[in-house]
């Protein structure tokens, strides 16, 4: 039994028959290895041990939360909840908590990973580094080890482990900078020296950038590219509080996208990070968010679900995920297509390749226009190959025309989980060649 | 508390650290959210543990825990030391770490109310009122309110003998009303879109009036829906007070951030288009620009008694008449650069390493009043509080939105126009300053979700602005 089994089931004791209730407990480490100008100037590590509860006193609700699961903790964490939701009013939207669940096969967890010396993250950093002689490299490597346990006091009891690592990084020439990045469920699956060698490879490549005028151009678009596009789809998009805020832009059934464009979420995928159910305890079911274009189903918590009376599919988010609070995906999976990056870019008559977007926000949730800016990498496509380096360009693109029916002209076979803008590693992604892409703005502003 | 963060500190020093502090901290927060009429969440947080700094060679180890017995805490100040070590592998040169003198201090924000002193119903009430006022104009198809109220306790101790124990209380909220076109949303928000947080206690959001502008609000948000869009052009643009102070943290804040300008950021958050080679002669703005780094502003966002590495707060010059002129520094940062610090580092609660962070960034005023910029152009657009905000990773490429825009024609408002964007590049940009409101408009707004570093620090930094004029902007940037 982990730790936060028992804290679970300790505060469930303690709550007793005073309250309806869920507990959510967090126990583990995460661990972090910063560095900057080729060198490690900060490694930081943190002993987790966080407790959430949700009370319902006569369908009065509130919630509190704490990082002190000592006796006295729990006992105070209790005790003001059910103080603070018996002053409120009645939540007539209040779902209620789920009622018990089978228990999955599930298990993202490496030993290695959660026992890792810092020395192990060093030396990842240390082959990053050291693949772009003369270049100054900069970064992160994060290694996590999680404990999570969901109970209720209607029986539902839910429990999980898992582990992730992330290495993410740039070289810079001075002038230019390329990036690389590598995530998976184990240390041992970082390749600091690849990831090291794709960015020093690009830092090289962006010397000597100029601008390009700003235009509607052809794009080949890269994995973290298209992650930081999925994530912002999916908060503006497929959440159901979007829907139910009249603000979303899915009209479940409508083909809103290419039909090239295919978008699971699955934490059941062998190569899926993190849990097999959400903060609710509901199992994370796997689900296409965009099948062919078409958009079948939305992202529900308990409370989304019961608006729109339907059955809740596991996406209420624990603390921290997601950019809006409301339901969410984990576990995202473009479709990949057949051709190979440079197939991609072999098809561009005139483009421009983009390996990051840098500072997303969106100006309009309902179309989804976004501005934001290209790094770390922005090249020039001419007659099918990289003719040159650009400097960093701004964009006003709307994400859903982006990949609209007849703007997806390729989708790439490099697969790779990718950092977005909000998380690294929730996509899991290739790259796409899309027909339009809309450029407002270079250096010059 | 103190003694847990020395029993850390004490093991840090005994495995090695060349010098090592630690913070036991107790963060409270409640956060009350309403919408559409509806209690959405009522939530209290309580984050209490000790973190602690130890600095071997080049680089700082940090390590935290919640749990406060003894053993845990020297196990926590062991591994500070121990991850610091390990940094060996990829060691820079030697950090420099200067001295400075021991303090004994305690410190607390001034406030009347304690907002957890105030009923969390009576909070809830005011913002079922003010989304029901919202939810009754007709058009609106959201009405949101949220509250919010914070509590921390800090005991900082160092390896050379400070000691000094911190109260910190804050508060503040906004709400909006948001309506829905078939293929757009329009909204507005009071005070501001983020919301308007001050150090101080519920009398900050007292002060503020919230229920009075709530029908204001609403009835502003669906006339956008029917109004024209923006156009394209260059113009002059005058800035409400809250979208200048959001452009003074984006396009000022951070690019003159010392950690970020050595490019210990890099890879993240970014670098900056300042130069060190520069500090004292390069021209950032107009005449009219003087900017302060002051964390000593009475009810301002980012003020404090001491930063996070013991250092007393302070009022740095950062641009004086258009010139810039300092930085925002810590103890190492500063002593690498050759500069004398600046007391503004800080780090989010116990369990993260403090940084170097904005505190109260403002421009000081000018002179007169918004009615009289407006009286004063003949020709331009008018923007009123932020909607979106993206810059790039050196500072200096910016586009903003903001809720609302009111074409200015003759020296009167004129139409509302829907959509308004801007955007420049930063030295150009400030260099077109050319008309500053004075201190009678003049407000301390506050940005409580200021993210940066790895692990995500979330920080909240003061900025001073009154309504300001610049000349030939680009505006109405569309897809």
């Amino acid at each position: 039994m982990s730790r936060s089994t028992e804290l679970v089931e300790k505060t469930l004791e303690i709550v007793g028959d005073r309250a309806e209730a869920q507990v959510v407990a967090k126990t583990g480490t995460s661990e972090l290895t910063r560095f900057a100008n080729s060198f490690i100037h900060q490694n930081v590590s943190d002993d987790v041990a966080d407790l959430t509860i949700k009370v319902a006193v006569a369908g009065r609700v509130a919630s509190a939360a704490t990082t002190n699961p000592t006796s006295a903790g729990i006992e105070s964490l209790v005790s003001s909840a059910i103080a603070e939701a018996s002053l409120q009013r009645v939540d007539d939207d209040f779902p209620g908590f789920g009622g018990p669940v089978d228990p999955v096969e599930h298990d993202r967890f490496d030993e290695p990973t959660a026992t890792v010396d810092p020395a192990a993250r060093a030396d990842i950093v240390k082959d990053f580094v050291d693949a772009g002689e003369g270049l100054s490299a900069a970064g992160m490597c994060e290694t996590n080890s999680w404990y999570v346990a969901y109970g209720n006091t209607n029986g539902r009891f839910t429990d999980g482990r898992h582990t992730t690592a992330v290495l993410d990084g740039i070289h810079q020439t001075g002038s230019s900078a390329g990036t690389g990045h590598s995530a998976g469920i184990g240390i041992g699956s970082i390749d600091g020296r690849a990831a090291g060698a794709l960015a020093a490879e690009r830092a090289r490549a962006g010397r000597n950038a100029f601008d390009a005028k700003p235009d509607v151009y052809e794009v080949v678009l890269a994995p973290e590219c298209m992650a930081t596009i999925a994530e912002f789809i999916r908060d503006d998009g497929f959440s159901g509080r979007s829907a139910r805020d009249g603000t979303s832009f899915v009209t479940i059934g409508e083909r809103r996208f290419d039909p090239g464009v295919s978008l699971i979420d699955d934490a059941f995928d062998s190569r899926a990070l993190g849990l097999s159910f959400d903060a609710e305890g509901t199992t994370r079911e796997r689900l296409a968010l965009i099948d062919g274009g078409v958009t079948p189903t939305l992202l529900h918590d308990r409370r989304t679900a019961a608006h729109f009376s339907v059955a809740p599919n596991g996406r209420a988010p624990f603390a921290g995920e997601g950019y809006t609070g409301g339901p969410t995906a984990r576990n995202m999976f473009f479709k990949e297509g057949a051709a190979t990056e440079e197939d991609l870019i072999a098809g561009v008559e005139r483009g421009i390749y983009v390996s990051t977007f840098n500072y997303c926000r969106v100006l309009d949730k309902k179309s989804l226009v976004v501005t934001g800016l290209t790094r770390n990498g922005t090249f020039m496509i001419e007659n099918g190959v990289i003719s040159g380096a650009l400097t960093n360009l701004r964009f006003t693109q709307s994400f859903i025309d982006a990949l609209a029916p007849g703007n997806v002209t390729g989708v790439g076979s490099n697969s790779r989980f990718a950092n977005g803008e909000e998380d690294p590693a929730v996509v899991h992604t290739p790259s796409f060649h899309l027909a339009a892409w809309n450029f407002t703005g270079g250096t010059d502003g | 508390m103190f003694d847990r963060a020395e029993i850390a500190v004490q093991a840090a020093m005994d495995a090695g650290a060349a010098y090592s502090d630690g913070r036991a901290v107790l963060d409270r927060v409640e956060k009350i959210e309403v919408q559409n009429q509806r209690l959405r969440s009522l939530n209290e947080q309580e984050k209490v543990g000790v973190g602690v700094r130890a600095l071997i060679g080049s680089s700082w180890g940090f390590a935290a825990t919640s749990d406060l017995s003894d053993a845990s805490l020297r196990a926590c100040g062991a591994k500070a030391a121990a991850v610091a070590k390990a940094s060996a592998v990829v060691s820079g040169p030697p950090l420099d770490f200067p001295e400075i003198p021991a303090t004994t201090a305690t410190w607390e924000t001034p406030h009347v109310e304690n907002p957890f002193d105030v009923s969390s119903s009576e909070k809830v009430d005011m913002l079922l009122d003010i989304t029901t006022t919202m939810l009754a104009v007709d058009g609106v198809d959201s009405a949101y309110g949220t509250v919010s109220g914070g509590d921390s306790a800090k005991w900082f101790v160092s390896s050379t003998g400070s000691a000094i124990e911190q109260h910190l209380i804050e508060a503040g909220g906004y709400y909006k009303a948001t309506a829905v076109g078939e293929h757009e949303t329009q909204v507005r928000s009071y005070p501001q879109s983020w919301g308007q947080f001050e150090t101080g206690g519920y009398e900050v959001i007292r002060a503020w009036n919230y229920q009075d502008h709530a029908q204001r609000v609403a009835e502003e948000a669906v006339a956008l829906l029917g109004a024209p869009q923006m156009e394209e052009r260059e113009t002059d643009l005058i800035l409400e007070s809250s979208q200048l102070a959001l452009q003074i943290h984006e396009s000022v804040g951070h690019a003159i951030e010392l950690d970020r300008i050595l490019g210990w950021e890099a890879a993240f958050a970014g670098t900056s288009h300042l130069e060190l080679e520069s500090l004292g002669t390069h021209r950032y703005g107009s005449s009219l620009m003087n900017i302060t780094a002051d964390a000593t502003i009475p009810g301002a966002l980012g003020t404090f008694g001491y930063d996070d590495e013991g250092s007393p707060a302070q009022r740095v010059d950062i641009v004086k008449d258009g010139i810039w002129v300092g930085v925002l520094s810590g103890r190492d940062s500063a002593a690498v650069a050759g500069l004398t610090p600046g007391g503004m580092v800080r780090g989010d609660g116990y369990n993260r390493i403090p940084m170097v962070r904005m505190t109260n960034v403002g421009l000081l005023p000018g002179a007169g009043t918004l009615e009289d910029i407006i009286a004063d152009t003949d020709d331009g657009v008018y923007m009123a509080t932020n909607r979106s905000w993206s810059i790039d990773d050196k500072r200096l490429n910016f586009q903003f939105g903001c809720e609302i825009g009111y074409e200015v024609k003759n020296g009167r408002l004129g139409r509302i126009l829907k959509n308004p964007t801007y955007t420049g590049i930063t030295p150009q940009f400030w260099g077109s300053l050319d008309r500053l409101a004075g201190e009678p408009e003049w407000v301390h707004w506050g940005i409580p979700n200021c993210g940066k570093g790895q692990p995500m620090q979330v920080a909240h930094t003061g900025h001073s602005a009154s309504p300001g004029r610049f000349r030939n902007v680009r505006v109405g940037v569309q897809a």
